[in-house]
């Protein structure tokens, strides 16, 4: 059986792991966090209710989760990384059957007292288990062919529940960040290329196959001016919000696109256009900043960590929260189609930023076992 | 940093490939910097301007229209307080709930409660929507008291046409009402305006033909709205300009007078002054109450009032066109006299005029003997005029009509004028494509054939006669905004003052000469008297066995074959001041029907204005009434 001591206890100690635990990243976090609650009280009209209290409520919890998971050593991450993805990926098909039976999207699984997206978590998980599949290969083995098609399937089902939901913002986000850790755990560059190529050909497929709500989000990116009361009216406001902002904003709770409600969904995929709005461009650089220095925290976690099982789950989990401020920001500035996907720490939305929390205390695992080496194989830790 | 060495190459691949994410991160980052600064920066001001145009609406503000008022200034339309109950639907979470508190007050019929529930759902939920108008001032304030157990009512005052005179007026002033989808296309430039709800706009009379002036100029609001449309502040607010008032040149002592006395019957009348064309009195009867258009017909009403034989909503004065009868005889007599024949000339009438193989009869049996002109006027002789029609031909007689009015509209301030009908042989052919007979002309004389007149014509016409042969035209407005409409300076019509004098002779013998046909309808009061012409026209064809069996008489016939009465007078004779025309339809004969009654509506003229023109507001003391 498990025996735990080995995984906790045996090497380092509860108060030496809380020396470790960078207290420094979990403030950053929590300004980022903050910049949110301000923006939320803001949206309720000066309330705390209905929003930012609530989101304060789950920050808190985040960041206890955060260091709880920060404390577990990671070789028990990684022998359950499997397990973890498993469970995951149940989920995600009780949603999908529960979703034939009900009307239209079903992306919410009911656990009676809490309501869980199973596709959040899936982000993760996923993480966990390609880290943990591609930490047995060595660089040889890992561009082998036959050695593919494990990680292409831990990809490839998820993704396709996920369409089938269909939730083609996560769909992509799962398949961006697995994407980055084969990149990262050495697959040669050729079959980037080829997969890239495939990608292009598989376009007209699944174009064909789109919903036609997808299909005119691709539109109205394209040409927002083409349907300004309909579809693109979420993309031009969003602009125009912005835009009206300037340099230094138009004043806390006085951005008169957001409080006068021309602003669609601003206090979950579009608060960065508040932000924007009541805070100018001096407001949006400066979260900007912020985000940028947790991603390159996070990156440095990876470089510095002497296993690959660490070094993949920190890319994966730095990589995958580039992509949320990224596909995020770049959609409300009308860079980029509009895609359900929030801005991590700071849109209000509750699974969202407990598995995001969740995964920077497995990053803070990481950085905290940096200096433990596991063999490749299972042996060296069973 | 110690590593194995198997692991090594995987780390340094791993290491290498992490450091591009994050220069391929840093590059992210600089791109969205830069799309910020090109948004935030570069398109600051394009963006800025949008974001105000989606921030403030202007809510235009109704003017108050303006009143119309006589020439004394009394109040004929006004805008009256329209106390209303509004519903607001986001107030009460129970609308049915609320109405049927609501009705305890206020009737509420199943066909409003349909109507306010559509309103509802049409609009957005903080809009208020009318729910019950023109309420007594017990109920609005029982409403106010009872406001805290009726969530979502809110009392409200709102301004309404008021036409405190209704019918009496009702084909002068015509009336406002909800404005139609054809008026908002006719009216490209004041669309904003016309669609504010419950707008009203003229729709018939004066009320429709001074719209402009008399509607003013919108204000407008400039006010800070969100994405749904609520106003959220006031930002400025520009009142606008009230609507003119209107001074119309009616008398309405006379118009009453008038309407009293012709009430009842299908009838219409019009008093001129002779010299202006001041419109003193018009009256078609019977009329509608616009009060009720203005707030909307029920279906009942709507079809009473189509469906009454007497057709109440055609102004009658204006667009009823009939035969003139004798009293076109005077036209007769002038276009003869202007041909060379002398007055004194005489015709001997046995009671019958046969022209190629028919007989056209003379209304007195046994006929009048030997008559010069003046006797022919007097006693309305049908055989002096047949003979002389054929004598001069129809083209003469049709030119002195038109000189004198008739065949032609004047442009009139209430719309609908019709221009009645002066036939001419070029005028048969070009329509009917038959020749002209002889025997048309015969009938000419007298007023029948193919001859059409209004009431407003034949009291042009009289008022021609009376003034000399000056052309007036009639006109109802005195003055718009305090501003008097001029009097056109009169062309003179082409006839001698000896023949309209002559004419003018005739019918003071009609009224108050011993045998004149009006004779009995004369006024009696010394210097008030009346000078007129009777005027009896045939709407049927008397068959011949109707005639050797005897013609029946007008009280035997169902109402609508019986012949219509007219009536044409101006006095005083001394001095003639005023003109009018009596045409009652189906009423028997002229003498016997509308000389009587044009006899009583004079006689109210001459007593309220005895002596010269006076008594009219001046045009200083109307501006201040107007706001």
């Amino acid at each position: 059986m498990l025996d735990l001591r080995r995984f906790t206890g045996h090497e380092m100690r509860l108060s030496e792991k809380l020396f470790e635990f960078n207290w420094g990243f979990l403030l950053l976090l929590t300004m980022i966090a903050s910049i949110g609650f301000a923006m939320l009280y803001s949206v309720a009209d000066g309330s705390v209710s209905p929003w930012a209290l609530r989101q304060a409520g789950r920050f808190a919890a985040g960041a206890g989760i955060m260091i709880v998971t920060a404390m577990i050593d990671l070789r028990l991450w990684m022998r359950i990384a499997y397990p973890l993805y498993g469970v995951a990926l149940a989920m995600l098909i009780a949603v999908e059957v529960i979703g034939l039976t009900g009307m239209g999207a079903q992306r919410w699984l009911d656990l009676g007292v809490i309501q869980i997206q199973p596709s959040e978590i899936m982000k993760v998980t996923l993480i966990l288990a390609l880290a943990r599949y591609f930490h047995g290969l060595t660089l040889d083995e890992v561009s082998r062919l036959r050695n593919l098609f494990i990680p292409l399937a831990l990809v490839g089902v998820p993704v396709g529940l996920v369409v089938m939901q269909p939730d083609l913002g996560t769909a992509i986000l799962l398949t961006a960040s697995g994407g980055i850790l084969f990149f990262t755990a050495g697959l040669r560059w050729r079959y980037f290329i080829l997969a890239g190529a495939g990608i292009l050909a598989a376009v007209p497929v699944v174009w064909s196959r789109l919903h036609d709500y997808q299909r005119n989000r691709v539109f109205t990116f394209l040409d927002p001016e083409r349907d300004p009361l309909g579809a693109g009216y979420h993309i031009l406001q969003s602009k125009i919000a912005l835009g009206s902002g300037g340099i230094f904003g138009k004043g806390f709770m006085e951005g008169t696109q957001s409080q006068l409600n021309f602003l669609p969904e601003k206090h979950t995929d579009f608060i960065f256009t508040m932000l924007g709005e009541e805070l100018g461009l001096v407001g949006g650089l400066v979260l900007l900043a912020l985000y940028f220095m947790v991603l390159m925290f996070s990156i440095n976690v990876a470089v510095q960590c002497r296993n690959q099982f660490g070094r993949l789950l920190a890319v994966g989990i730095s990589t995958t929260f580039f992509f949320y401020v990224f596909i995020n920001t770049a959609m409300v500035m009308g860079l980029l189609p509009v895609v359900g996907v929030p801005l991590p720490l700071v849109s209000y939305g509750g699974t969202a930023m407990l598995s995001l929390m969740f995964a920077f205390g497995l990053l803070m695992s990481v950085h905290i076992h940096r200096n433990l080496e596991i063999s490749r194989g299972p042996a060296a830790f069973w | 940093m110690q590593i194995s060495g198997r692991d090594r190459s995987r780390y340094q691949t791993f290491t290498r490939r992490a450091a591009l994410l994050a220069g391929a991160q840093g590059l992210a980052f600089v791109v969205l910097a830069g799309r910020m600064y090109y948004l935030q920066v570069l398109k600051s001001d394009q963006y800025s301007m949008l974001a105000e145009e989606n921030r403030v609406s202007m809510r235009l503000i109704a003017p108050l229209r303006g009143n119309i008022v006589d020439r004394f200034g009394r109040v004929l339309a006004s805008n009256r307080q329209n106390y209303r109950a509004m519903l607001i639907s986001e107030q009460t979470p129970d609308v049915p709930a609320t109405l049927a508190r609501l009705s305890r007050i206020v009737e509420i019929d199943d066909f409003t409660r349909k109507r306010i529930l559509r309103d509802i759902k049409r609009s957005p939920r903080f809009m208020p929507v009318t729910v019950a108008e023109d309420l007594s001032w017990d109920q609005f304030a029982q409403v106010n008291i009872n406001e805290p157990d009726l969530a979502g009512i809110q009392p409200d005052v709102g301004e309404t046409r008021h036409y405190p005179y209704g019918e009496e007026l009702a084909h002068i002033l015509g009336y406002v009402a909800a404005v139609s989808e054809q008026d908002l296309e006719e009216a490209r430039g004041d669309q904003p305006l016309l669609k504010l709800p419950g707008f009203r706009i003229g729709k018939e009379g004066i009320e429709k033909t001074y719209d402009r002036e008399l509607r003013g100029l919108a204000g407008s609001s400039h006010v800070e709205v969100n994405a749904y449309g609520r106003v959220i502040r006031e930002l400025s607010k520009d009142p606008g300009k009230a609507g003119s008032e209107v001074v119309l040149t009616l008398d309405m002592d006379i118009q009453r007078f008038a309407w009293n006395r012709l009430k009842g019957e299908s009838a219409s009348s019009v008093v001129l002054d002779i010299h202006t064309g001041d419109v003193i009195s018009f009256v078609s009867a019977p009329a509608y109450d616009p009060n009720l258009f203005n707030m909307g017909l029920s279906t009942q009403q709507w079809a009473s009032l189509v469906e009454n034989p007497h057709k109440p909503l055609i102004n009658k004065a204006l667009a009823g066109m009939y035969p003139p009868g004798s009293t076109f005889k005077m036209i007769v007599a002038m276009a003869a006299m202007k041909a060379g024949i002398d007055p004194k000339h005489r015709v001997v009438c046995p009671g019958y005029y046969s022209l190629g193989g028919h007989d056209f009869y003379c209304w007195k049996k046994g006929g009048h003997g030997a008559l010069d002109m003046h006797n022919g006027i007097k006693q309305s002789c049908d055989v002096f005029f047949y003979d002389t029609a054929k004598r001069i031909g129809i083209d003469a007689i049709a030119d002195m009509a038109k000189q004198f009015g008739l065949g032609s509209v004047y442009g009139f301030e209430v719309p609908g004028e019709k221009p009645g009908l002066v036939p001419t042989p070029a005028w048969k052919r070009a329509v009917k494509g038959e020749p002209w007979h002889q025997g048309e002309t015969v009938i000419a004389g007298i007023g029948q054939g193919y001859l059409l007149a209004t009431p407003l014509q034949l009291a042009v016409m009289a008022a021609r006669i009376a003034n000399g042969g000056l052309a007036i035209v009639p006109r109802l407005t005195r003055a718009i905004g305090g501003e008097l409409q001029p009097v056109p300076q009169p062309p003179r019509v082409d006839i001698s003052p000896e023949a309209i004098s002559v004419v003018q002779g005739g019918m003071n013998g009609v009224s108050n000469e011993i045998g004149g046909t009006a004779y009995r309808s004369r006024i009696v009061e010394a210097g008030m008297e009346l000078a007129g012409k009777t005027g009896t026209a045939q709407v049927r064809r008397i068959s011949r066995a109707e005639r050797q069996s005897g013609v029946l008489k007008n009280e035997d016939l169902e109402w609508r074959r019986r012949d219509h009465a007219l009536f044409v007078c101006f006095a005083p004779v001394q001095a003639p001041r005023y003109a009018m025309s009596v045409v009652i339809e189906h009423g028997g004969s002229g003498s016997g029907a509308a000389a009587p009654v044009a006899r009583d509506i004079m006689r109210e003229v001459l007593l309220r204005s005895p002596g010269p023109p006076q008594a009219t507001v001046p045009p200083g003391g109307l501006k201040s009434r107007a706001g």
